[in-house]
């Protein structure tokens, strides 16, 4: 295992160390000290390594990860695990705005609360929040799924696409074209695999799914006042 | 984008070291805000007559009058301190306005920067580092403070345009955002006798809140009106002599987190402003909701 402390080493040289893995693959496991809120902690990497970051991060934590597994043990700011492709982040604390946005795949765990604009327009990545999230998440969503343990906060899931949404909580509204529909047998063994692989104590009985109304894929001359 | 830090000490442990722990969160957030930076200290619970800072473009030339001006149109006593382009003139309670007549008259070029019997604020354009040190801030004590790192949006990058800007005495205000309907309610604040000095959207959100507590809200009353009246996109930052209180508008885009332990309420407009206080990892850290007033008060 290779050590990086954060208060002795610049952060172009941390990720540069953890960049160069995706041609080196010399040293598969490292762990961060020291991020004390600092921005783009392990960001761009390819190469499948396990990072323990101890600590709370800034903005973009983990963005556009490829294959790593990132465990934060603090909590995160803005935007973690943006346009994540592959791998996984697991963030033991909470989690700040659009957490996980536009991400293509991989599997975001925050073992806390995210805030408002969780999941914004994700486009296949999983996404499993233990706590709350916020206004206006999953906005736009396209694909993957977003699971939430607890709450989620007004304008759940607007102009949605096809991104499948579970909340176990209360929603505190649904945003424009969002519905909540039927659990078939096939999102519980869906929503099951989920929450075994984010280490979430809850069962997919106790989910309700919520999915778009497809209302507003195409223009529809009756709704041409509202514009 | 811009910077916000405060601290609102709970117990006395860390009143000596107010000033320089509000100054090291300060300069942690000189990239979100390196055009300017200001702070407000709130220095004893105990007054020792009423605080009022002025500042000058020309202090040499100014400072050694005031003294004698003011005590010759008075017939008070007067103290002053001089830190740099600022001044803090330490009168009779009851002489405020005498002494803002004077300032009007004999002084027209300088700037009160607010007053209060507890209250003083430090502002200028140039690097938060830089400012913090011309105003020895490090070295203040007090009860609370609110910082504020500036990258201007609304209006010029001058002293008047820093922040905290102070409408109404012992009150304060920092703002990260931008407010849409500020030109309206500085013509509506105008008709009701509450004057804005600058330009500047933030000044107007100050005024508001004084006019409100002008007629008798409580800090949170104001703010939870603030939140109806106050188009924009805003988080604020608000002190009075024995308050300290957090608004976030409803869409909550500007960051902002929260710490508290049993010696501290602390907030920052990101976690690295608060990863050098003490006991942080022991605090509760939060990040606060969307149009919520948060409000602490001694």
């Amino acid at each position: 295992m290779r050590t990086i402390d954060m208060s002795t080493t610049p952060l172009r040289d941390l990720n540069a160390a953890l960049q160069a893995q995706a041609a080196e693959q010399t040293e598969p496991t490292w762990e961060i000290l020291n991020p004390r809120g600092s921005h783009a902690v392990a960001v761009g990497l390819d190469a499948p390594l396990a990072i323990t970051i101890k600590g709370s991060t800034g903005y973009y934590c983990a963005g556009m990860n490829k294959q790593a597994s990132i465990h934060v043990t603090g909590s995160v700011g803005p935007g973690v695990a943006e346009n994540m492709m592959s791998g996984s982040v697991v963030v033991d604390g909470d989690a700040s705005q659009y957490a996980g946005a536009t991400g293509h795949g991989g599997l975001l765990v925050i073992k806390g609360n995210a805030s408002s604009r969780c999941g914004i327009s994700m486009k296949g990545i999983d996404i499993v929040v233990h706590g709350n999230i916020g206004h206006m998440s999953a906005f736009m969503a396209q694909t993957g799924n977003l699971v939430v343990l607890g709450d989620a906060g007004d304008a759940l899931g607007d102009s949605l696409y096809e991104a499948r949404l579970f909340v176990r909580g209360a929603v505190k509204s649904l945003g424009s074209d969002c519905i909540e529909k039927e659990m078939r047998p096939e999102h519980i063994a869906l929503l099951a695999d989920l929450l075994e692989r984010a280490g979430a104590d809850a069962r997919p009985e106790e989910f309700r799914r919520y999915g778009s109304a497809r209302q507003l894929y195409h223009f529809k001359i009756d709704n041409a006042s509202a514009y | 984008m811009c910077g916000i830090v405060g601290l609102f000490l709970k117990t006395e442990t860390l009143r000596p070291q107010l000033g320089a722990l509000l100054t090291d969160m300060l300069i942690t957030m000189t990239d979100r805000g390196p055009d300017s930076a200001g702070i407000a200290i709130y220095g004893s619970d105990e007054s020792d007559g009423l605080r009022i800072t002025v500042q000058s473009d020309t202090p040499d030339l100014d400072f050694p009058l005031l003294a004698g001006r003011i005590q010759a149109a008075t017939g008070g006593a007067v103290a002053l301190r001089v830190i740099d382009t600022h001044a803090v003139l330490t009168v009779p309670e009851d002489r405020g306005e005498a002494v803002l007549a004077v300032l009007a008259e004999h002084f027209p070029a300088l700037r009160v920067m607010g007053s209060g019997t507890s209250m003083e604020i430090f502002k200028e354009v140039g690097l938060p580092a830089d400012v913090a040190a011309r105003f020895h801030i490090r070295e203040m004590a007090g009860t609370h403070g609110i910082g504020h790192t500036r990258m201007a949006t609304e209006s010029a990058v001058t002293t008047d345009g820093a922040h905290p800007f102070s409408t109404g005495p012992d009150q304060c205000l920092v703002h990260n955002g931008s407010l849409s309907n500020h030109n309206s309610l500085r013509r509506q604040l105008a008709r009701e006798g509450i004057k804005v000095t600058s330009q500047n959207d933030s000044e107007v959100a100050a005024a508001y809140l004084t006019w409100r507590m002008g007629q008798g809200a409580r800090l949170d009353e104001a703010m939870e009106s603030g939140l109806k009246d106050l188009d924009g996109f805003f988080t604020f930052v608000v002190g009075t002599r024995d308050g300290f209180g957090v608004v976030r508008d409803p869409i909550a885009c500007k960051p902002a987190v929260m710490a508290e332990t049993d010696d501290y309420v602390a907030f920052g407009s990101e976690y690295r402003a608060l990863a050098g206080l003490p006991g942080i990892d022991a605090a509760r850290v939060w990040e606060p909701e969307p149009a919520t007033v948060y409000f602490w008060e001694r």
